[in-house]
């Protein structure tokens, strides 16, 4: 690789620092090198690969575009995708030990399995309505377990001495009950803890969920958490061999060097330079320091979406890019 | 001989062989704290006067007679101090926990009673139990109920396990009396260069329970003097030496000393008598008759010069070195060797003493000004009696005279509580620091205080003289910390303004008894001390027993030898408590043996014995106040405890008295500590060492022992943090939900830190922590960082982070008055059209006080109270108006909220007072989320105010997503050099990853290296440097950024409870002028500087209004 094209799309690790961060493919930077932006060479390199999904997590790799672009989907993943979420509490009565603020802070922060695209956002100054609010009830009062006898463990001692997010109860508001089924919407975990009781106390609360986005608050936030890094590339410059080969696997994460047996030398191969963290232990050792390049690659976004559970992270992803095309749209038309 | 017969023995490997470590003997700690330390010597001093000290008190003042009825008398026989009741009415008393007490603004406090016997008329008559005062009781002391209760029970009494007790609960406020500490009494003391003159002296500061005095030896024209306050001018000293009865000069000078240069400094002491023409005691007698200044005897027979001077210097001078049967000999050898010590200075073959130095000081406690406050209240008690008797008995009567119906119980318990509870109390100054003028003579106890007042005017001497200071203040219940910290805290008599540096700066002396960190910064720094974790401070012991042993060593009395003996250079002078008991030709031998008297435990392990090579003297003490702390004791090279008696402490088998008791532990005081060779690690022992070093980490206090890796900060940061860390918001105690304070912050989710120390494990520092570990970048971010701002995290505020409660109390009580009027509190005002109560109202239930869960705004009424208008005179009932008698007027008194944000109510408590009114206590709550210009901390003395707030998707991230809570700027680092902070942030770092606590006890604690081997296990860069994107471009940073969680605190000073502008407001009555604070609203002066940016903007017009 020459040099240019190696300042031009990739970053490159040192001992101390990282080069060539920002990205230069501007029209007219290079001499020999037209960086104009053009959408047939931009749809020939840009690919998306999935490489993991469950319910809660997603991996892909976006390849091919601007770290802007990239960033501004993580960006709106984090803050714009909207997410129902508890937004007023009406305390009928608590006795328990937390206070009414932190009790209402700790309940705005659970999330709450309901489609957002379901609803609408509530206009400031109206009343809760059927289409932008979902209530809840939670009424617990903590007993005494008359049968539990000779022992300290408060699970068996009382009833009800914690609260969590399974007696959260759905009241369906007019109408609701038609759209939605018991179930549908529900706190996405039953077991978050909301408060401890002892006998005697009693919560009883009614609380109210609207959309939101995390922009206003972290609890709207559809996401626990959105990132991406950049590929990582490892070259080694020459050949190590032998102990040095060794030395070399351990510097990086398993499975990102491989040893080779090639007449009986042990050779060290980059087998999968993506497993690596850059944690950068090789420029601890002098005598492998100059052995080897770190590099990441500039437009190979490794993106790793980990959903609250409110919504897949695939469609979470599909929100956000719609909210981007949205935003565009709004530019264009204004 | 045999220690070496036993090294011939041993093989050469073995001898070779480095001392074993012993693992783990900071265990002793714990062991130890269990029965001493922190705050164990309040309380320790408290039980001592309470079970011994006051029995004394009574013994000695133990009779009452009367002038008047030769017949009559009153004996107390005992006197008890009870456990903490309550009076309610007709001599029904219940107990009382100290929780309700601070509730129901009450003074925990127990009956004083005593067992009398006295005459009435002809019968002599015995009761027993009768009170006469009452005593406020010290939490945690044997007479409080909380005494050896578990923490179940501490439950059930509302108070928290963790709190450490040692304080006094008084009218509903928690007092601490704070540790006073002064140069020991009874000793001399040798300064060079002292007065205008700077001339040599020796002074001796007598204290005896009668009595507290001065007394010099100077120089002054190569001739020695003797000054006291009582001596209108300085005696020669061989005329006081012929007073006491040495009329021989050979005498004098044998008994000071016959080498060649002392011999020489005395002759012009003696010439100087000869020209006075004083050849006898008879003489010598009237020449200092002459000198003495009047005492205003009222009543009595007038007495002769001759006599004045020999009372003189039988009471007053030396008043500590016993006369008995006017045999001076004891003070003339005393003050023989006052002169000798100033002669040896001034030779310059002796250095003076330093008053700094910490052997030559001692701590007084609560149980010692108690005991001095009770003395003094008890003996104006029984001549208060004496007074009534006196009075009464030559009246004919009808009943007979019955002095216990005179006995007022108020007195005495007035006096102790005031004491404590006003801010103030009264304190001994030491008499002679002030010049002498009439003000510092000493009175005669019982006879003239009102004596005095009367002749003088306008000063009252009690016995001594009495000086108010803030000796008692209130227990800062801030954080937990707070309130360690100031049981721990030690006040010096130092005058503040003086500039002098030897007093504040840190003495050698001083290692491991006070912490080196903790004090505070400014006017009172380094006077103000806190003492290290494992110090401990003795109480009186009898003197009689050692006394007994020290003759039984062979220590010859000083009144069977001559002066010649005394001064001989073949023997050394043994001094108890400040007296000189004898002389001890093998002090090797008596030293010895009286260590190992203590180490077997014959007598207590707190006398101290050492032997100054200088004076050649040894010095035992048995007296209270001197710090003292355990050490392993070592012999022939090897400790003495080994790794199995730490196994058998572990298994429980053990307890620190155990260890004394075997002797394989002692205590040593600071005299004491300059006598041995203490190695501070195994490593170091050596032939000639004697003691090694528990734990090295003790020599800190509470306050120190929370920072980790404090011996990797620049000390000023160490001191800074011990001031911060008492105003960190956290958690107080166990009990603080149920407590109703003025003030309280809490925060909503206090963590443990995750590097912790071994102080904070003993202190359950983790139990009840005042902090959060926040996960910091350290980096600059957006300019809103520089000069120690912060960064903070949007998304982490939302999710909790420094979010914290406060607490305020109002109190009210609705009184009756006088004229049987009332205060009433009515019900809230109903608007005529809607019927729903008026705003100001609307937070009020039907009884007329707020309810609980109720938001309240500013104005809103608490407590809708209403007031007679009329309180003082009887209502008059208007002769024009016939009819039904009208109750009397009444005006709006409300109690209003007043704060810019809103609280809400979250408790009401309506009880009543001692004074049987009604009280009212309301606490508000705020909660509050961190806000721009709120402050925190590191554990590192670097504070910041919040600078920014940005949101998460701004922030920028790690690899794996993280983003940080906090960003700091690193300018932060270079100057204050806190490398303390960074090796917190691996090992937090590493902690989490590995999901354990890492220890950053100072001078030890986990090593840098593992915590950095362990974060490159888990994939992180060595040193704790990651590669973090930019949230706003979502390119990578050109640097790696250090990251990792750190112990952050929130402190109590936020822009809430700050902020202030105003544009019209109130003015000042008087002057019209805007009035002057934030809490008046005030006025904010545009100076003349404001005025010039102004101007220079071109907004003159702006000014000019």
């Amino acid at each position: 690789m020459n040099i240019s094209e190696d300042t031009r799309t990739r970053v490159t690790l040192n001992e101390h620092g990282v080069d060539n961060v920002h990205s230069t493919d501007f029209p007219g930077e290079y001499p020999d090198f037209d960086d104009a932006w053009d959408f047939k060479k931009f749809k020939k390199n840009f690919r998306i690969d999935m490489i993991k999904m469950n319910d809660d997590e997603l991996e892909f790799d976006m390849v091919g575009i601007d770290a802007a672009i990239a960033n501004a989907f993580r960006r709106i993943l984090l803050a714009e995708v909207p997410t129902m979420a508890i937004e007023k509490v009406h305390i009928y009565n608590n006795t328990s030990i937390i206070q009414d603020e932190v009790l209402a802070h700790r309940l705005g922060l659970i999330p709450i399995k309901a489609d957002p695209r379901l609803f609408e956002y509530k206009s400031e100054g109206e009343d809760f309505s059927p289409e932008d609010t979902i209530i809840f009830q939670l009424k617990v009062k903590c007993t005494k377990n008359s049968q539990a006898k000779d022992t300290t463990d408060p699970d068996e001692m009382y009833k009800d001495h914690k609260v969590t997010t399974k007696h959260l109860k759905w009241i369906p508001m007019k109408g609701q009950d038609t759209i939605f089924k018991e179930g549908d919407l529900r706190p996405v975990n039953d077991d978050i803890l909301i408060a401890k009781l002892r006998p005697g106390q009693e919560i009883d609360i009614r609380v109210f969920c609207n959309k939101g986005i995390g922009k206003d608050h972290a609890k709207f936030s559809p996401v626990a958490t959105a990132s991406y890094r950049l590929l990582p590339e490892i070259y080694l410059k020459s050949p190590v061999t032998g102990a040095l080969a060794e030395k070399l696997q351990s510097c990086f994460s398993p499975g990102v060097i491989v040893i080779d047996t090639e007449n009986g030398n042990k050779v060290a191969r980059v087998a999968n330079a993506r497993k690596d963290t850059c944690s950068r232990e090789v420029f601890r050792h002098d005598n492998l320091k100059d052995l080897v390049e770190l590099k990441k690659v500039r437009d190979h976004f490794i993106f790793s979406v980990e959903s609250t559970g409110i919504l897949p992270p695939d469609i979470l992803v599909e929100e956000a890019i719609k909210v981007l095309m949205k935003k565009c749209q709004d530019f264009i038309l204004n | 001989m045999d220690d070496i017969e036993d090294i011939m023995r041993m093989d050469k490997e073995k001898l070779a062989a480095p001392i074993k470590t012993i693992e783990e003997k900071w265990k002793l700690l714990p062991a130890f704290l269990k029965v001493k330390g922190l705050v164990k010597q309040h309380i320790d001093s408290f039980n001592f006067f309470i079970n011994v000290e006051i029995k004394n008190i009574m013994k000695a003042n133990d009779k009452i007679l009367s002038d008047a009825d030769p017949n009559f008398y009153m004996k107390y026989l005992n006197i008890y101090v009870g456990m903490p009741d309550v009076e309610e009415g007709f001599n029904i008393t219940k107990p009382i926990s100290p929780h309700e007490c601070r509730l129901r603004d009450m003074t925990y406090s127990a009956p004083i009673t005593v067992d009398i016997e006295y005459t009435r008329g002809n019968q002599r008559i015995v009761r027993n139990n009768l009170p006469i005062g009452r005593m406020p009781i010290m939490l945690r002391s044997s007479n409080c109920v909380l005494n050896g209760k578990s923490p179940a029970e501490m439950a059930k009494l509302n108070e928290c396990p963790m709190d450490p007790g040692g304080y006094f609960i008084t009218r509903g406020t928690e007092k601490v009396i704070l540790i006073q500490e002064q140069l020991s009494k009874n000793r001399m003391i040798v300064d060079t260069d002292t007065g205008r003159n700077r001339s040599i002296e020796c002074s001796v500061t007598s204290s005896t329970h009668e009595r507290k005095s001065k007394t010099y030896v100077s120089t002054k024209h190569e001739k020695f003097y003797l000054r006291h306050n009582t001596f209108t001018e300085d005696i020669p000293v061989a005329i006081a030496f012929k007073a006491m009865g040495m009329e021989c000069d050979q005498e004098i000078v044998q008994m000071i000393g016959s080498e060649e240069e002392i011999l020489t400094s005395v002759a012009p002491c003696l010439e100087e008598c000869h020209r006075a023409q004083v050849f006898t005691q008879l003489q010598a007698l009237q020449y200092i008759g002459q000198r003495v200044r009047q005492r205003r005897v009222w009543g009595g027979s007038k007495k002769t010069k001759v006599d004045e001077a020999r009372e003189a210097l039988h009471d007053i001078v030396l008043a500590h070195v016993p006369v008995v049967e006017w045999n001076f000999k004891l003070k003339a050898a005393y003050l023989a060797l006052m002169v000798r010590r100033v002669i040896l200075a001034k030779g310059e073959q002796v250095k003076g003493d330093d008053r700094d130095y910490y052997g030559n000081k001692r701590l007084e406690l609560a149980g010692q000004l108690l005991s001095l406050l009770f003395e003094d209240l008890f003996k104006k008690f029984n001549s208060e009696l004496k007074r009534i008797a006196d009075m009464t008995i030559p009246k004919p009567r009808a009943a007979q005279f019955d002095i216990i119906k005179h006995m007022r119980q108020d007195q005495i318990t007035n006096g102790l509580v005031n004491a404590i509870s006003t801010l103030v109390a009264m304190r001994v100054m030491s008499i002679l620091m002030s010049p002498p003028s009439p003000l510092s003579v000493s009175v005669k106890p019982g006879t003239s205080s009102k004596t005095n007042a009367i002749s003088t005017g306008n000063w009252s001497i009690k016995r001594f003289k009495m000086e108010r200071a803030g000796v008692t203040q209130v227990l800062s219940r801030l954080s937990f910390i707070s309130a360690l910290g100031m049981m721990t805290r030690i006040s010096s008599q130092f005058e503040k303004t003086r500039k002098v540096s030897g007093p504040r700066s840190l003495q050698p002396s001083q290692w491991g008894m006070l912490c080196p960190s903790d004090t505070p910064e400014g006017e009172a720094c380094g006077l103000v001390k806190n003492l290290a974790l494992m110090t401990h401070i003795t109480t009186d012991m009898e003197e009689d027993p050692i006394i007994r042993l020290a003759f039984n060593l062979g220590v010859e009395d000083i009144q069977l030898l001559s002066g010649e003996e005394m001064t001989s250079s073949r023997v050394y002078l043994v001094f108890l408590n400040g007296n000189i008991l004898g002389v001890i030709r093998d002090h090797k031998k008596l030293v010895r043996t009286f260590r190992l008297m203590r180490r077997s435990g014959y007598i207590s392990e707190f006398v101290s014995v050492c032997t100054n090579h200088t004076h050649k003297c040894v010095y035992i003490s048995t007296d209270g106040g001197r710090l003292c702390r355990p050490y392993i004791i070592v012999q022939k090279g090897q400790p003495l405890v080994k790794q199995r008696h730490i196994e058998e402490l572990t298994q429980g088998f053990r307890s620190f008295d155990d260890f004394l008791k075997e002797g394989l532990v002692e205590y040593l005081d600071v005299n004491e500590e300059n006598d041995c060779m203490i190695s501070l690690y195994e490593s170091g022992i050596t032939r000639e060492t004697t003691h090694l070093e528990i734990e090295p980490f003790t020599i800190l206090g509470v306050c120190a022992g929370l920072i980790p890796y404090p011996h990797h900060n620049q000390s000023p940061r160490n001191t800074y943090q011990c001031a911060m860390g008492k105003q960190a918001m956290g958690t107080i105690g166990y009990n603080q939900r149920n407590r109703i304070d003025t003030l309280m912050y809490l925060l909503c989710y206090p963590q443990a830190p995750l590097v912790k120390s071994k102080t904070i494990e003993l202190i359950h520092f983790d139990k009840l922590p005042a902090g959060q570990n926040a996960t910091v970048a350290v980096m600059s971010f957006s300019g809103y960082d520089i000069e120690d701002a912060l960064v903070l995290n949007k998304a982490s505020l939302d999710r909790g982070f420094g979010r914290c409660l406060v607490y305020r109390k109002q109190a009210c009580t609705l009184k009756r008055y006088t004229n049987q009027s009332f205060d009433k509190v009515m019900g809230p005002m109903v608007d005529a059209s809607t019927h729903k109560p008026i705003w100001k109202h609307e937070a009020l239930d039907s009884d007329g006080i707020c309810s609980p869960g109720e938001r309240m705004e500013n104005r809103q009424v608490l407590v809708n109270k209403w007031m007679p208008t009329v309180t003082m005179n009887p209502i008059q009932q208007s002769p024009t108006t016939q009819g039904p008698p009208q109750g009397p007027e009444y005006r709006e008194v409300p109690i209003t909220y007043k704060g810019a944000e809103a609280c809400y109510i979250e408790k009401v408590l309506i009880s009543s007072n001692p004074e049987e009114a009604f009280l009212i206590k309301i606490l508000q709550r705020q909660t509050r989320r961190p806000e721009i210009g709120d402050k925190f901390s590191s554990r590192h003395g670097q504070k910041g105010v919040c600078g920014l707030i940005v949101p998460q998707e701004d922030m920028p991230f790690t690899d794996l997503g993280i983003c940080p809570d906090i960003i700091m700027n690193p300018h932060g680092y270079p100057s204050r050099m806190t490398v303390g902070k960074l090796m917190e942030l691996l090992g937090s770092k590493a902690g989490v990853l590995e999901g354990k606590f890492h220890y950053g006890t100072a001078f030890g604690g986990d090593k840098v290296c593992d915590l950095s081997e362990d974060l490159v296990k888990h994939g992180f860069n060595y040193l704790g440097k990651d590669f973090v994107t930019s949230g706003i471009t979502g390119e990578p940073l050109e640097a790696y950024i250090f990251f990792g969680p750190i112990y952050y605190q929130k402190l109590k000073h936020m822009v809430l409870d700050k902020m202030h502008a105003r544009a019209k407001g109130p003015r000042a009555v008087l002057t019209r002028q805007p009035t002057e604070g934030r809490s008046r609203d005030g006025g904010l002066r545009l100076g003349e500087m404001e005025r010039d940016c102004l101007i220079g903007y071109g907004a003159r017009q702006v000014y000019q209004t």
